[in-house]
């Protein structure tokens, strides 16, 4: 509640937020949506004509997409499930009492920080090389064959990569989350004769429910533009066999300058996005009542 | 007796946790370690951890072969220019929407929420089309302004949950003592709020640092941050893990450092304050 | 110069209306306390004077002077807020300086004043302290001293007391009723405590549903009050209302009888009762009595009193301090001052 005066200044200093998010959001978007319903590739500039759906039949019946598609739920499934339970241990471990937690802290946070195209770089040649990296020399002195990720799990890889760099989100999230539950609720748990295992599942993860949904919530608007990890290490092959939608999209569009059918691409990521965006938009929404 | 056990289960707990965090950090620890070897020793088949003779010399090659340091300056410009104009932009929103709330506000918020979840690709073409016409094709300035308005709605967002923190008398004891609406910001919300302001700053310089999907895209040689020069060793021949290495390091050391310092405004930032 | 004269004043959120259209002259000098239960309109009618709410039809005049549209740092009045509002990143000297230096005044002259304001509210040894070094009553103290370097027309309170413990309050109470007395000026004081109300004011205006039900001095009110709101609003513990049956050419529908007004006699009465729950406070006594067809009065015994719980005992009251009250509620005893006419 306020004056007149305020509301109307308060009105005008909202003005280049709202303008400027609604220019990036509606205007490219149109024109994504244009674009989807064009015969229109790079290649052949001035040849564009209206083909109706003809886009988009191509874009969803093209094995690739369907290839992509399933990647890309394999890419954020794997990568929700490995974070969270890991995320739900470590949180669980760093809440007990340990020395040095803060430098513990501090290490599982780290590559949250590290960005994407060294993290991918660095697993790729360091790590999961088949001839130089450390891999290969554990699987050398254990005198086993070593392992060509890239070739042979190339999702599995980066599905590996992502996790380890979600992983640390997923965990001070959480951790966040169990530092404010009420001891006295333990407590009173011990005293009704409640064991651990017990405790964590009618207690503890009661409780954590609200962050895993907001965990899972976030990770997978992040998770479903995967880009970088994957240009960097396997260009989305061998084959299709590490393409996500996103890639797809991206070689679609920039390496092979078919606007139009990217742009329905586009358009249909959109539109898987949105699914997760309400659920999200959902559990934030209650949060700004309380 | 209860100490005794309390005292154990610390000491299993603390190893525990010791282990795998040192396994989780490993692999920086690695590429930190790697950066001071010579090539020969980063590819040997029997690797150490500290016994080999450390040199800087991947250091130096790398800024002397590339232009390293250009591409650090582009970095430095675009996270630091995006969040600064970002956060010039988003203060007042926020001040509005904390501090003059409508029935609107909620919506309005949840909206500018929903422009964050909307994916790049849906917007790829027209986007890189527009910077296409306009010349903004690797530019500096292209890259501010597109890091600016993909994190414009986080930088709202985290400021209005700090400014709904402040209690409104304090603005209307400024309105009453003669403060103007620029003196009342300036004198009184921001100096309050200077805390979150920060953490907004440093979680918003992480993020357009490593921002890895529109650098890649909209920039080439001119005005690729660290995150696109990376990308450039991803090419199997003539691959130097040392200097990888040297180069990672350099690239994610600075952020690294800012990134613990803002550890908690992290997840309040990231889960638009579902979580505190 | 402090007068404020509302006239007709309203105030709508949506279509709720907070308050109704009112009138109220605050003379100048005088310390007027809004009173009333809480979600009444006292807080918003003082928001409104001070500026900080839009008025939504009527005129509110300041020293004569149409002041409805003007800002709040243009009306020349001082708030003091209930959560003391200071400044947290300021000492307690650069909080008190702050309208100062807004209104420009010479860094000397600020010193000066900042001393003399300081002295006075014994803050002397404070001001170089941040707010959060504090305790209550002296944040308490340095919300005031902000609103006294201005001297301003009139001040305004909002409860001010309020997040202070009890004992504090008291102290409080006393400090701002003397530092009233010093300054002569204008003080306009909203609290849902009538106690306050009652030890403070040199008027009280009882609000409630966004209307003034009555105002006038402590006594009056207490003596006389309109009706049965007011009655039983102010005075501690309340006023003991008692309903009598409906009878045709007679006015009356219920009796108010406070609880130190009732006298207790052996032998006749006009109430008889069981006596339940005493509450000791030492030099007084209030005993629960249950009677018949009535239900609990509460009635003050001396500290001494050697009723015990359980007894059976009767009451009666003195004519002159039984008040009656219609089937509206508003009292039928002579000539009260009513609110519209003041």
């Amino acid at each position: 509640m306020a004056t007149i005066q305020s509301r109307t200044l308060a009105r005008f200093m909202l003005f280049p937020s709202v303008v400027l998010l609604l220019g990036w959001m509606i205007v490219p978007l149109c024109m994504t949506l244009y674009f989807s319903f064009l015969d229109y590739n790079l290649l052949m500039p001035g040849n564009e004509a209206f083909i109706g759906f003809l886009n988009y039949e191509f874009f969803l019946t093209d094995p690739a997409f369907i290839e992509s598609f399933f990647n890309t739920l394999l890419l954020v499934g794997g990568v929700l499930t490995i974070t969270i339970g890991g995320g739900i241990g470590l949180a669980i471990l760093l809440d007990q009492a340990i020395w040095g937690r803060n430098y513990v802290r501090i290490m599982v946070l780290a590559p949250f920080f590290v960005m994407p195209t060294v993290s991918a770089l660095v697993w790729k040649n360091m790590f999961m090389n088949p001839v130089n990296g450390l891999f290969a020399h554990l699987a050398a002195f254990f005198g086993t064959e070593p392992i060509d990720f890239f070739a042979h799990y190339p999702l599995l890889s980066i599905i590996v990569i992502v996790s380890w760099q979600w992983l640390p989100f997923a965990a001070l999230l959480l951790l966040t989350a169990i530092q404010s539950l009420d001891r006295e609720q333990l407590e009173a748990a011990d005293l009704d004769g409640a064991g651990p295992i017990s405790k964590f599942f009618y207690i503890v993860l009661p409780h954590l429910s609200r962050a895993i949904t907001a965990v899972i919530l976030i990770e997978t608007i992040f998770l479903l533009s995967i880009f970088a990890e994957i240009l960097v290490t396997t260009s989305g092959g061998p084959g299709y066999a590490s393409t996500n939608i996103t890639y797809l999209i991206y070689t679609q569009s920039l390496l092979q300058f078919d606007v139009g059918g990217g742009s329905a691409g586009g358009i249909i990521a959109v539109i898987i996005a949105n699914i997760v965006a309400i659920f999200l938009m959902r559990l934030i929404g209650k949060n700004l009542e309380g | 007796m209860s100490t005794n056990a309390s005292f154990r289960s610390k000491v299993f707990y603390t190893a525990l946790a010791w282990l795998i965090s040192g396994l989780i950090f490993f692999p920086i620890l690695w590429t930190f370690i790697t950066s001071f070897k010579t090539e020969a020793e980063a590819i040997s088949a029997t690797p150490s951890l500290f016994m080999f003779e450390w040199t800087l010399q991947n250091y130096s090659d790398v800024l002397a072969r590339s232009p390293y340091f250009d591409h650090f300056i582009n970095s430095v410009v675009i996270a630091l220019g995006s969040s600064v104009v970002g956060l010039l932009i988003a203060i007042p929103a926020a001040w509005s929407m904390a501090f003059v709330p409508t029935k609107r506000t909620k919506n309005l918020l949840m909206w500018m929420l929903s422009t964050k979840m909307l994916p790049p690709v849906g917007v790829l073409i027209p986007i890189y089309l527009l910077f296409r016409d306009f010349s903004l094709l690797d530019t500096k300035l292209g890259l501010v302004i597109v890091m600016t308005l993909i994190n414009l709605p986080i930088m709202v967002w985290m400021l209005y949950t700090y400014f709904r923190e402040i209690p409104h008398e304090i603005l209307e004891a400024a309105r009453m003592d003669g403060a103007s609406i620029t003196e009342e910001i300036f004198h009184v919300l921001l100096p309050i709020a200077l805390p979150g302001i920060a953490s907004t700053l440093l979680l918003n310089v992480i993020l357009a640092w490593n921002e890895a999907f529109w650098t890649l895209i909209l920039s080439a040689a001119n005005a690729a941050p660290l995150t696109a020069f990376i990308a450039s060793y991803s090419s199997p021949e003539g691959l130097f893990y040392a200097k990888l290495s040297a180069a990672s390091v350099m690239a994610i050391v600075p952020i690294l450092i800012l990134g613990w310092f803002s550890q908690k405004q992290l997840v309040r930032g990231l889960s638009f304050g579902a979580v505190k | 110069m402090g007068s404020i004269t509302l006239k007709q004043v309203t105030k709508n959120f949506g279509d709720v209306n907070v308050i109704r259209p009112l009138d109220l002259a605050i003379r100048d000098g005088e310390f007027i306390v809004f009173v009333g239960p809480s979600g009444c309109g006292k807080s918003t009618l003082l928001r409104m004077i001070a500026g900080l709410e839009d008025t939504s039809s009527g005129i509110i005049e300041i020293d004569g002077q149409d002041a409805t549209q003007l800002a709040p740092a243009k009306r020349g009045l001082a708030m003091v807020f209930q959560s003391y509002a200071l400044y947290p990143h300021m000492s307690v000297r650069n909080n008190i300086a702050f309208p100062l230096k807004r209104a420009k005044v010479p860094a000397a002259e600020i010193a000066q004043k900042i001393d003399a304001a300081a002295k006075m509210l014994n803050l002397t040894d404070y001001l170089d302290r941040k707010p959060g070094q504090l305790s209550g009553g002296q944040r308490q103290r340095v919300a005031i001293g902000r609103a006294i370097v201005r001297q301003p027309s009139a001040f305004l309170f909002d409860e001010p007391l309020s997040n202070l413990d009890a004992s504090l309050r008291v102290n409080m109470r006393l400090e701002i009723t003397e530092l009233h007395k010093s300054l002569g000026t204008t003080m306009v004081y909203v609290t849902h405590d009538q106690v306050e109300a009652m030890t403070m004011a040199d008027r009280i205006a009882v609000f409630n549903g966004g209307v003034i039900e009555q105002v006038g001095t402590p006594l009056e009110l207490y003596k006389q009050p309109v009706n049965k709101f007011v009655a039983g609003f102010i005075g501690s513990p309340k006023m003991n209302f008692i309903e009598v049956e409906a009878q045709a050419n007679q006015l009356t529908r219920t009796l108010g009888v406070r609880p130190e007004h009732f006298k207790i006699n052996e032998d006749a009465g006009m109430w008889t009762g069981k006596v339940g729950v005493i509450e000791h406070l030492g030099s007084e006594s209030f005993l629960h009595v249950h009677v018949d067809g009535i239900g609990t009065l509460t009635v003050k015994a001396d500290g001494d009193s050697p009723i015990r719980s359980g007894d059976q005992i009767r009451l009666s009251a003195a004519d002159d301090k039984i008040h009656k009250f219609d089937a509206a509620g508003n009292s039928l005893n002579a000539t009260p001052v009513a609110a519209s006419q003041v």
